[in-house]
């Protein structure tokens, strides 16, 4: 059996054994085109997928559509937060409006919203507003669903004890409502952020306007195999990026509530 | 007071059954029919050639769908989502159920795994392609590429959370591997592994129609993508409308299912917060 190690040993040990875990796949991977498993054209190793991927990151022209990727990325995922939040409280706080606008939303929101790529072609063209309409069709529901559960979720008690000490509208909906709704809008801003980035580089590949996905699908027709790897591991590091940033950011806005949450048995 | 207090307050009141009824019809059909309607006049007042009025599309939606269409591009498509989708839930929760269960397995994968969630799954389809090659196999792996991830980690993490108590409950009784398996540990982790094909189930569908977009010469996404090309705007919008009943579909379907796989966890919960 073990003996109980210190946190700080426990730490270390699945720190280890993370990277053994990361390197374990690299080797695995450069083994199989080296034994022949596939060929290396479909396949290339890791060293070229590496050095490949070091030689984008000193050229300009990778940033560049890095950069074009990131802001059709933060353009729509601030749009559809801003309009999610507006029309999210709207909806949430008036229960005929939640009850007119049910089956709309539960018909809207399942249409996968890479179905409209067509549709924004037509009205945008080849252009980065057509990226948008998908980013933003796709990331507001993410946010706009947390938004309605969050504002119906207010406590009657506090509600009620709101009202009887004669809160005004406004001050009911920052000291009430807002802090209801926050976990959950930070939980939807964290889902929309992600699906955010996976529409902005599909849409790219698809419609072809500037960025990493028409660099992917670039590549993949130049048959560049070496350089197609590359740059998925790129938009994986990307993902990873956004993942961490959010979380933390989540952690920091709702330190408070954490702290008061943290007795309940949840 | 309040608008919203005094709306709740009348509701509340007393109504006779028959506008109870009307009330319980209009509610979920009344903004869908308004929409339609001034989708409508819209349609027939506007000059851009993009919006057709919804008449126009009904009646592509007959013509392009219900037929042979239907044998041809819409049920392999499906059949394509149907296999990935069940292969993504046996690959990740079996690969979830071991990984969850091994505490070095799971510290080992930990870093990598989360590395691969993060890709992108549509960048997967360029890769896949390279591959295999544009076959039916390639969409049905670049499916299960991407819906496996949000299986496997919900699986992973269920597991992990099974009741320590319980657990070792089963051990002292000497509860088989197997029956401790069947009757502990699926059925502890099962609402968070539902809740993992949920979201497969999404990203399942956007990978069909993204991957025939891509490549292909059949299939949902393909004639979408088609009818756009050629400027058939009436049955590229009915396309549309059609990816959205399979997603509407889906969704219901699932929520049938769940309630069904998850009743005794649902009844717990209710019982809980009474």
């Amino acid at each position: 059996m073990r003996v109980f190690p210190t946190r700080r040993l426990r730490a270390l040990r699945r720190a280890m054994l993370g990277v053994v875990g990361l390197t374990g796949f690299l080797v695995l991977w450069q083994l199989i085109p080296t034994l022949g498993l596939i060929n290396p054209l479909y396949l290339p190793y890791v060293t070229d997928v590496l050095a490949r991927l070091f030689e984008q990151l000193v050229d300009l022209a990778f940033w560049r559509r890095l950069g074009s990727t990131m802001t059709s990325w933060a353009i729509g995922l601030t749009v559809a937060t801003l309009a999610a939040v507006a029309v999210g409280t709207v909806v949430g706080l008036v229960p005929f409006l939640r009850r007119a606008t049910h089956t709309m939303v539960e018909f809207l929101r399942p249409i996968p919203s890479v179905a409209l790529i067509p549709l924004a072609v037509l009205m945008f063209g080849i252009q980065r507003q057509a990226a948008l309409v998908i980013i933003i069709y796709a990331s507001f529901w993410q946010v706009f669903v947390q938004v309605i559960y969050g504002v119906a979720d207010v406590d009657v008690v506090a509600r009620d004890t709101a009202r009887s000490f004669g809160l005004t509208r406004r001050e009911q909906l920052s000291h009430l409502v807002l802090p209801t709704t926050l976990p959950y809008l930070m939980t939807g801003l964290r889902l929309a952020a992600a699906v955010a980035l996976i529409l902005a580089i599909t849409a790219e590949m698809v419609i072809g306007n500037l960025g990493l996905g028409r660099m992917i699908e670039l590549s993949r027709s130049a048959g560049d195999a070496a350089g197609l790897y590359a740059l998925v591991v790129v938009t994986g590091l990307l993902g990873l990026m956004v993942n961490i940033v959010f979380r933390f950011i989540e952690r920091r806005v709702l330190s408070w509530h954490q702290s008061v949450r943290g007795e309940e048995p949840l | 007071m309040t608008a919203y207090t005094g709306r709740v307050a009348t509701t509340a009141r007393g109504r006779t059954i028959g506008s109870r009824i009307a009330a319980s019809l209009l509610y979920p059909l009344g903004l869908p029919t308004l929409l339609l309607v001034v989708w409508g006049l819209v349609a027939t007042r506007t000059t851009s050639r993009f919006f057709p009025d919804p008449l126009t599309i009904a009646e592509a939606f007959r013509e392009t769908w219900i037929g042979p269409a239907f044998v041809e591009d819409v049920l392999p498509s499906l059949a394509r989502l149907g296999l990935g989708v069940a292969a993504s839930i046996v690959l990740g929760v079996a690969a979830g159920t071991v990984i969850g269960l091994t505490h070095w397995l799971r510290e080992l994968l930990e870093p990598l795994l989360e590395f691969l969630r993060a890709i992108p799954p549509p960048v997967l389809i360029p890769v896949v392609m390279l591959l295999l090659g544009i076959t039916d196999t390639m969409k049905v792996v670049v499916i299960v590429s991407g819906a496996v991830w949000p299986i496997l980690l919900n699986t992973i993490e269920g597991v992990r959370g099974t009741d320590s108590v319980m657990k070792e409950t089963a051990e002292s009784f000497r509860v088989s591997w197997w029956e401790r398996l069947r009757f502990l540990v699926l059925p502890a982790a099962s609402p968070r592994i539902m809740a993992g094909v949920r979201q497969a189930l999404s990203v399942a569908l956007i990978l069909m129609v993204i991957s025939e977009m891509f490549a292909s010469s059949s299939g949902l996404g393909y004639r979408i993508a088609y009818f756009q090309r050629n400027y058939l705007i009436a049955e590229m919008w009915s396309g549309i409308l059609l990816l959205g009943l399979v997603g509407v579909f889906l969704a219901v379907a699932f929520g049938l299912v769940e309630r069904r796989v998850l009743r005794w966890y649902h009844g717990i919960r209710e019982v809980n917060r009474a």
